[in-house]
């Protein structure tokens, strides 16, 4: 009895080791041999919110106060998903020696790079914090729970993503340019560089809905910028991660043992 | 009284070739027919009908011709590989020496290598630092320890990758031609090592093209020729059959 579950507790131990160090790996190569680093995954949103502030409040002229804090926190958290989903077709095939050669969890691999992103998301909300401020805003302290609650929403949603996209990419090699398309077009059909009540009434059920992105983004959104979270929302974005997840998991477990033949 | 640790049970391995459809929709189209028929057909037979035991602390040494099935064997035991056919049972922590070194990542240095290795080989991160001084000892890599592996000799490299692996702790140790690189001494110390666990006794299944290593070390050996088992049996006798039938 006690063997068992000492094994079972090793075996957590090392799972636990091999997430943080592979997430600590991609940390550490990410910018390795760049002069400014960390900076870059703040200058990438920033460079985007820049473009977008461009051109929809000075060219286009948008009704709208505090556009650029706007855009800022709708875009980084986006920029988490759309970084971990875009790196996903190539991280089986860039581990093919690991794969090929050693018998460990492999669904460890895209849960790294989601983890990686998470933290550099994590890192950029002080950025939030300061256009906040400049716009005469603050924090709230609803951020203490929802924060840690869209995460762990967000986490699921973009890890199932990683494990079908990683998954499925071995086998047809075409889902590495159908992710780079469907990445953008999901972009633009989710409220986030303009605010979900411009979008035209007939429109409204379709984007929010059947988008599974949209009442997370919003959700952010609103508590970055208010301090308030919509539970009906927060229920949805959570229902379609659970789903996106569990369909990820899915995929992986039915082909995962077929990984080291095809590479 | 002998335990069988690794068992081998009417064991068949095909791999389906997946370059059908990897030729593009076009051409799959345009030659559907054939297409197809060789989605049906079109299979790699790597082993046929394969059956043995290995038994706790013996040291089986695995010979045949490049292509015989040989890494294919040893991708089963390690659980990389499901069998098509037949059953694989393996008891024990198993530790897998398919190739030295992977998973190195190049940018990182040889003591960070060793942390990202010995955890994906299956040590926990507490375990790796308790040895971690070892390991580098054990490497004699000297001052490039803190240096990124882009640099390293593959020579380097080899003798960084075994370092980690020795200081596993296995019950089962699979080994695939890895002494091949590497200098003599270092080979030499490779070997020393592989006797030391076999003294105590971890099992030890060894690939490889040398003779002298198998000889060395392995107390029976598998001669696998065209897929299939061909011999098994002493050592000495299997090994003269073998370069009889290469001379």
């Amino acid at each position: 009895m006690n063997i068992q579950l000492n094994k079972r507790l090793a075996r957590f131990e090392h799972y636990r080791d091999l997430i943080v160090i592979l997430t600590q790996k991609e940390m550490k190569v990410r910018y390795k041999s760049t002069l400014f680093g960390y900076v870059w995954s703040i200058a990438h949103p920033l460079a985007f919110a820049l473009v977008f502030f461009m051109a929809f409040k000075v060219v286009m002229r948008i009704q709208m106060e505090g556009y650029a804090v706007f855009l800022i926190a709708g875009l980084f958290p986006w920029q988490w998903l759309s970084n971990s989903v875009n790196a996903s077709p190539m991280i089986f095939l860039s581990n093919v020696t690991i794969i090929k050669k050693i018998n460990f969890p492999r669904n460890i691999l895209p849960l790294a790079n989601v983890l990686q992103d998470m933290i550099h998301f994590l890192l950029s909300i002080p950025v939030i914090v300061l256009f906040l401020f400049i716009y005469h805003k603050s924090p709230s302290f609803s951020w203490f729970y929802g924060i840690p609650l869209l995460l762990g929403i967000q986490l699921l949603m973009t890890y199932g993503l990683s494990l079908m996209i990683s998954s499925i990419n071995l086998f047809i090699r075409d889902l590495e340019r159908l992710t780079a398309i469907g990445t953008t077009l999901l972009f633009y059909f989710t409220p986030v560089i303009y605010p979900e009540t411009m979008i035209p009434e007939r429109y409204k059920a379709l984007a929010l809905f059947l988008n599974p992105l949209s009442s997370l983004m919003i959700s952010w959104r609103n508590l970055f910028l208010n301090g308030t979270l919509d539970l009906s929302l927060v229920v949805m974005s959570f229902t379609y991660s659970l789903f996106v997840f569990m369909l990820g998991y899915l995929i992986y477990t039915k082909l995962s043992w077929k990984f080291a033949e095809v590479l | 009284m002998r335990e069988p640790v690794i068992i081998f049970d009417h064991v068949c391995k095909n791999y389906s070739l997946h370059h059908h459809i990897t030729g593009g929709i076009k051409h799959f189209l345009f030659h559907l027919p054939s297409a197809l028929n060789s989605i049906k057909h079109s299979r790699y037979e790597a082993l046929r009908d394969i059956s043995f035991a290995i038994y706790k602390g013996e040291t089986l040494g695995i010979i045949g011709r490049n292509g015989a099935g040989k890494s294919t064997i040893l991708g089963l035991m390690s659980g990389v590989l499901k069998p098509s056919g037949g059953r694989v049972i393996v008891k024990g922590k198993t530790s897998a020496l398919l190739e030295l070194g992977a998973g190195f990542h190049p940018e990182l240095t040889g003591r960070e290598n060793i942390m990202l290795n010995g955890v994906i080989l299956g040590l926990t991160k507490a375990k790796v630092l308790r040895k971690l001084d070892e390991i580098i000892a054990f490497s004699e890599l000297g001052e490039f320890i803190d240096q990124p592996i882009r640099v390293y000799s593959s020579g380097m490299l080899a003798r960084l990758g075994f370092s980690v692996v020795a200081h596993l702790d296995p019950d089962i140790l699979l080994i695939d031609e890895i002494l091949a690189v590497g200098d003599a001494e270092f080979q030499k110390k490779c070997i020393d090592k592989m006797v030391k666990f076999k003294k105590s006794g971890v099992t030890i299944v060894f690939v490889s093209h040398s003779m002298e290593d198998v000889k060395k070390i392995c107390d029976r050996t598998l001669w696998i020729e065209d897929h299939s088992a061909k011999m098994i049996g002493k050592t000495e006798k299997i090994i003269v059959q073998y370069t009889k039938t290469i001379a």
